[in-house]
């Protein structure tokens, strides 16, 4: 499913967060929101999720207006940056959730929840913490039941907002690559926020680059590194840009 | 920064919360009946039945002799109690939060005994050990000392009643400073009480307030276990709540409500307060 | 065998311990062992004897039936106070979060005269219910509002920080998956509250056993036996009521502490 955020503008108080951004994310892409801390990129996913709404501008999930619709309408995945797992339901409930709280004539029978939430702790290499309690879970392996959680109600978007941003550097690059594998496997539309330059680089199809509420280059990986649109995303991916310039 | 400001917006004012309109008006107005029908109707009984037979029924109840004797006793009660608790709670804060020590946790249990003790207990406990009939009870009449329906009695249990409150305000507050302050302190040469007096005083001082804020309000309230020791001798053991007790049995319905509204008062002025501290040390900590 | 377990520049240590000790023995300790010991000494068979009572009895049914009906009740209407003070903005809130906490500043003996002219024949409500042949002071049911009364702060100031530690994200994440608001509350908000919900009604139920002031006035319970008892000088009947109070009393505070325990097995362990 394709999302498509057309002129959105969103201010906080006196604070700008967002001034007319528009962007479009194509079925099955991986993009990446990229940026420095305040501009905006959190408040852009969550907007996209229903989570806030924008002072202007439209959200459209597959060419159809869902501007208005509730969160709960729009049937995305979200994963939060510090988890949010449901501490008093195991791993396996957590994941289940979704399914669980479905209207009797969609929800599926328990035997069917079982087997799906079995497959998704094998996706993620977790078969083994089922009946564990989030608490008794490393960060890496929480970030991964909530994934799986997020995965479990089959949404056609996926938001990560800084995924690993709570984890140390060795599992971060872990999880980072296991995620590209993942979308690899799966093909969901994909957005994902970061502040970290090499993740967004390395794991996204496209990336956008916003700073102080509007988006300053979107393009491939390679394009933003070869040929940077103005000032500040050369200074942002500095490092990143000389290397490519010596490569050229 | 920026991303503080607009997480922060995030999480209070998040859509996901927002209960539907009706439920929200549904429940605002249940609270506010329920506050209504247990806590502020009360109250207003209180200051109306106090004022039935208008200003001059009002200030005769108050200005009658037995009831400044009230006044004075609970007056005293209070202001033994409350220093001496003050001193207690100042003393075992300091050992309990800034030490480590075989039966720390045994103490702090201790602490907090009078809590679950029922007022009326509290009084029993010391009619047991100096009543006529009490341990000390003999040795005590020999010597003609009186302590049970007696001024030391009721300042007694008042002590007991109100002895955890200080302790229990100042021990979590001054574990969480911690002592790298003091410490510090000791260490640019200052001697005990000066690091007493200049460091861990000024830190502790809303939460201080606060707890003899809770302690006075309590010892001046306090009735049952205050019945139990005094022998309801009016002039001489009897204290406010015991007054109002007296003069409500005895059908005086103006006069108690009007001994009942100066303590309502009270109670309404130590709530004040309270809040007032409250929003200052949050102040202070932010 | 080593008291201080670390040695500290601070000083003060053992004056402050032993003043400590010291105080609380006279002051807490040696009376309440006034209690034990007479139980001990005193006559074992008119302790059963008053245990056994009728009297007794019928107080005990009282005390711990009313208790517990004003514990359930404080739940309710305690649980709705601090939704609305937690969730929900409105003009004077700071005023009514301030007002929670009457019941606990108020002495007593002012609730209890308050509340009984309240709910007498005569009273501002009492007269409602009179003509349905309802009294309600004098009886189980005054006793009962009195000692809701005293117990809501306990339980509004329970769930109250739990309540607004909750992270909003939380519930995000039940909405993204599809549930509703009612799902949401009942299948994630409200088993957190639990923990705190219960240890609520405990404080409740064991301040409402305790009560005294604000219930003479309108019937008797536990408490008012023993000072019955005082006043004819049976001390040793007395003391067995009180004996049974302070072990009721005391075994709900040991299970709040333990249920306080068990709800921080749940709690976030450090960020892995």
């Amino acid at each position: 499913m394709s999302i498509a955020v057309d002129h959105i503008s969103k201010r906080f108080g006196a604070f700008v967060a967002l001034d007319d951004v528009s962007l479009r994310i194509e079925t099955g892409e991986l993009v990446a929101l990229l940026g420095p801390s305040g501009g905006g990129k959190t408040t852009l996913l969550r907007i996209i999720a229903g989570l806030e709404t924008p002072d202007s501008g439209t959200v459209l999930l597959h060419d159809e207006d869902a501007t208005r619709s509730s969160v709960r309408e729009r049937r995305v995945g979200f994963v939060f940056q510090h988890y949010a797992l449901f501490r008093h339901m195991t791993v396996h409930e957590n994941i289940a959730f979704g399914l669980k709280v479905r209207p009797r004539n969609i929800r599926p029978l328990d035997w069917e929840i079982r087997e799906r939430v079995n497959r998704l702790l094998e996706l993620i290499q977790l078969d083994w913490v089922g009946n564990r309690y989030p608490n008794q879970l490393s960060g890496g392996q929480r970030q991964r039941v909530a994934l799986a959680r997020a995965l479990a109600v089959e949404p056609k978007v996926l938001l990560l907002d800084e995924p690993f941003g709570a984890l140390d550097a060795k599992v971060r690059r872990e999880l980072r690559a296991w995620l590209r594998h993942l979308h690899d496997h799966l093909h969901i539309s994909s957005v994902f926020v970061t502040h970290d330059q090499d993740e967004a680089l390395e794991v996204s199809d496209r990336v956008a680059i916003l700073n102080h509420g509007r988006v300053e280059q979107i393009g491939t990986p390679d394009e933003v590194r070869r040929k940077p649109a103005n000032e500040f995303v050369q200074e942002f991916l500095s490092e990143e840009v000389a290397l490519a310039k010596a490569q050229a | 920064m920026a991303t503080a400001v607009s997480t922060a917006f995030a999480g209070s004012r998040s859509f996901v919360r927002r209960d539907p309109v009706l439920v929200r008006w549904i429940l605002t107005g249940l609270a506010f009946l329920v506050l209504g029908i247990f806590i502020v109707l009360p109250l207003a009984a209180v200051f109306v039945q106090a004022f039935a037979k208008g200003w001059q029924g009002y200030r005769a109840a108050i200005q009658d002799p037995f009831t400044i004797s009230a006044i004075r006793l609970s007056l005293l009660a209070a202001g033994i109690a409350v220093p001496l608790n003050l001193i207690f709670g100042v003393a075992a804060a300091w050992a309990l939060s800034k030490f480590t020590f075989v039966g720390k946790n045994v103490l702090l249990t201790l602490i907090d005994i009078p809590f679950g003790v029922s007022p009326v207990v509290s009084g029993l406990i010391y009619v047991l050990l100096f009543g006529a009939q009490g341990w000390f009870g003999k040795w005590l009449s020999d010597h003609d000392i009186r302590i049970v329906f007696a001024v030391p009695g009721i300042v007694l249990a008042t002590t007991f009643v109100t002895f955890p409150f200080i302790a229990r305000e100042l021990i979590p507050l001054m574990q969480s400073q911690g002592s790298d302050e003091e410490e510090a302190a000791l260490v640019l040469g200052a001697s005990g009480w000066q690091m007493f007096r200049y460091i861990t005083l000024p830190n502790i001082k809303w939460g201080l307030l606060y707890g003899v804020v809770l302690c006075s309000a309590r010892a001046l309230g306090e009735f049952g276990a205050v019945s139990v020791v005094s022998g309801h001798i009016r002039g001489e053991t009897n204290t406010l709540p015991l007054h109002v007790e007296i003069l409500y049995n005895e059908y005086n319905y103006t006069g108690a409500f009007a001994v009942a509204s100066l303590l309502s008062a009270v109670a309404v002025v130590a709530l004040g307060l309270k809040k007032l501290l409250e929003m200052k040390s949050t102040q202070e900590a932010e | 065998m080593r008291i201080l377990k670390q040695s500290s520049i601070l000083p003060g240590f053992w004056p402050t311990l032993s003043y400590s000790i010291l105080y609380l023995s006279v002051i807490v300790l040696l009376p309440l062992s006034a209690v034990f010991l007479k139980t001990i000494t005193g006559s074992w068979a008119h302790f059963r004897q008053t245990l056994a009572s009728p009297l007794v009895l019928a107080a005990f049914r009282v005390s711990f039936g009313t208790s517990l009906v004003a514990g359930t009740i404080s739940v309710f209407a305690g649980m709705l106070v601090a939704w609305v003070l937690v969730r929900y903005e409105f003009p004077g809130k700071t005023l009514v979060d301030a007002l929670v906490d009457l019941p606990f500043a108020l002495p007593t003996a002012v609730a209890g005269i308050a509340l009984t002219s309240l709910y007498t024949e005569n009273g501002w409500v009492g007269r409602w219910f009179a003509p349905l042949g309802v009294k309600i002071a004098f009886k189980q049911l005054g006793i009962i509002i009195a000692l809701t009364f005293i117990g809501l702060p306990f339980v509004v100031r329970s769930i109250q920080p739990v309540l607004s530690d909750l992270d909003a994200e939380i519930e995000e994440a039940a909405a993204s998956l599809g549930a509703s608001r009612r799902q949401t509350f009942s299948r994630v908000v409200f088993p957190m509250l639990r923990p705190a919900l219960l240890t609520g009604f405990a404080l409740a139920f064991a301040r409402a056993l305790d009560e005294y002031g604000s219930v003479i006035f309108i019937s008797g319970n536990l408490p008012m036996l023993i000072v019955a008892k005082l006043e004819q000088y049976d001390y040793t009947g007395a003391t067995a009521i009180a004996v049974v109070m302070l072990v009721a009393s005391f075994t709900v505070l040991l299970g709040i502490n333990i249920l306080e325990r068990r709800s921080r097995r749940f709690d976030e362990k450090d960020q892995a």
